[in-house]
């Protein structure tokens, strides 16, 4: 990737109607653009296709045309953007990780994110999945130096009223 | 067929040498098999403990790392917190797993994928067999927890293997924050 400098950098999503093939399309379009892509994360959510990703290279307007043929019957959404390149900045919180697991219930993801902002963390990956009755968040934090002692009150709190078993542990890594 | 008394003095005093970061082709090349009793091999494996004892947080380093193809490397989990059996500073040449069992996740990180990190299946429990640098001396290590999963990552280096080509699974990889 090297300098950013004087680059165009788009963010792009792409949801809709799952099948073989979206990514390797998606990904020819903008190989075809000279678009460089750098950073996206793709998964199914309830069946769903989603890609967001980031690129570098040419104008929004040209790959918004450019994916018009594979929205064009309406079951796949693309948007395209212009932004602002983000400094990397450097981060100094310590990452931990959230895990929660209950009876599906209105506000739970509302519930345990607010704690961890109110302790000044940061969620930098997060996941959540309903499977039949169960729901499952998985959130990677970054957290201040010393705030993990008290968010696990808070989180164990908030995990009785919303009747949900809610672990918060350090994401150790280890350099080998 | 054990370390015994066997100490990185007899290799003499290493360089510290850079350490290279992927893509660099080296890194994904299989090292070659190497002659432990050859003064270049012997000087490697010197400079390598040399280059991991500088390096903050460093436990064990494979030549490929430093540039050089070869089946060297050296470990060293003394004091480290997930650590069960430890064998001290050592050194090994053309390393190979005879037994492994007791498969776990654990999240790696590497000195030559600085940004990264990711979930790593390893082995809890390992049998190594391998020549020891200098006298050529064939050593049969078994060892656990921590120092295995340090074996298993630096002989991996050997065979031109990354943390990334094992990852289990997509999501598995992480953006390193924090720097040791
Ligand atoms: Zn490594």
């Amino acid at each position: 990737m090297g300098e950013t400098a004087g680059v165009n950098e788009l963010a792009i999503t792409v949801i809709g109607h799952d099948r073989p093939g979206i990514v390797a399309d998606v990904a020819e379009v903008l190989g075809g653009l000279g678009a460089n892509l750098t950073d996206s994360t793709m998964t199914r959510l309830r069946g769903h296709f989603a890609w967001t990703l980031v690129c570098n290279g040419p104008e929004a307007d040209a790959v918004s045309q450019a994916l018009e043929p594979l929205t064009a019957d309406g079951r796949l959404l693309a948007t395209v953007r212009a932004v602002t390149p983000e400094e990397d900045e450097a981060d100094a919180g310590e990452p931990h990780l959230v895990s929660v697991h209950g009876a599906d219930r209105l506000g739970i993801v509302a519930a345990v994110t607010r704690e961890v902002a109110a302790a000044g963390g940061n969620i930098t990956d997060l996941t959540t999945r309903l499977a039949g009755l169960l729901y499952v968040l998985v959130a990677e934090v970054s957290l201040p130096a010393g705030a993990a002692a008290g968010l696990s009150e808070r989180l164990a709190a908030a995990a009785k009223e919303l009747d949900v078993e809610i672990t918060l542990r350090r994401a150790e890594s280890d350099l080998l | 067929m054990t370390l015994g008394d066997w100490t990185p003095d007899t290799l003499g005093t290493g360089r510290v040498l850079p350490v290279v970061s992927a893509p660099e082709p080296v890194l994904s090349r299989v090292g070659a098999e190497v002659d432990p009793a050859d003064p270049d091999v012997v000087r490697l494996a010197a400079d390598l403990i040399a280059t991991m004892r500088v390096s903050p947080g460093c436990v064990g380093l494979a030549a490929p790392q430093v540039g050089v193809s070869a089946q060297v490397f050296c470990v060293d989990v003394t004091g480290h917190p997930k650590a069960g059996t430890v064998h001290g500073v050592f050194a090994l040449c053309n390393a190979k797993i005879v037994e492994a069992s007791r498969w776990r996740p654990g999240r790696e990180g590497c000195m030559s994928v600085p940004d990264l990190t990711g979930d790593v299946k390893r082995a809890g429990r390992v049998v190594v067999e391998a020549a020891l640098p200098g006298t050529g001396e064939p050593v049969r290590l078994v060892t656990d927890a921590f120092e295995a999963r340090a074996l298993q990552h630096e002989i991996d280096h050997c065979a031109g293997l990354l943390f990334l080509d094992r990852v289990v699974g997509p999501h598995a990889i992480y953006q390193r924050k924090v720097y040791l």
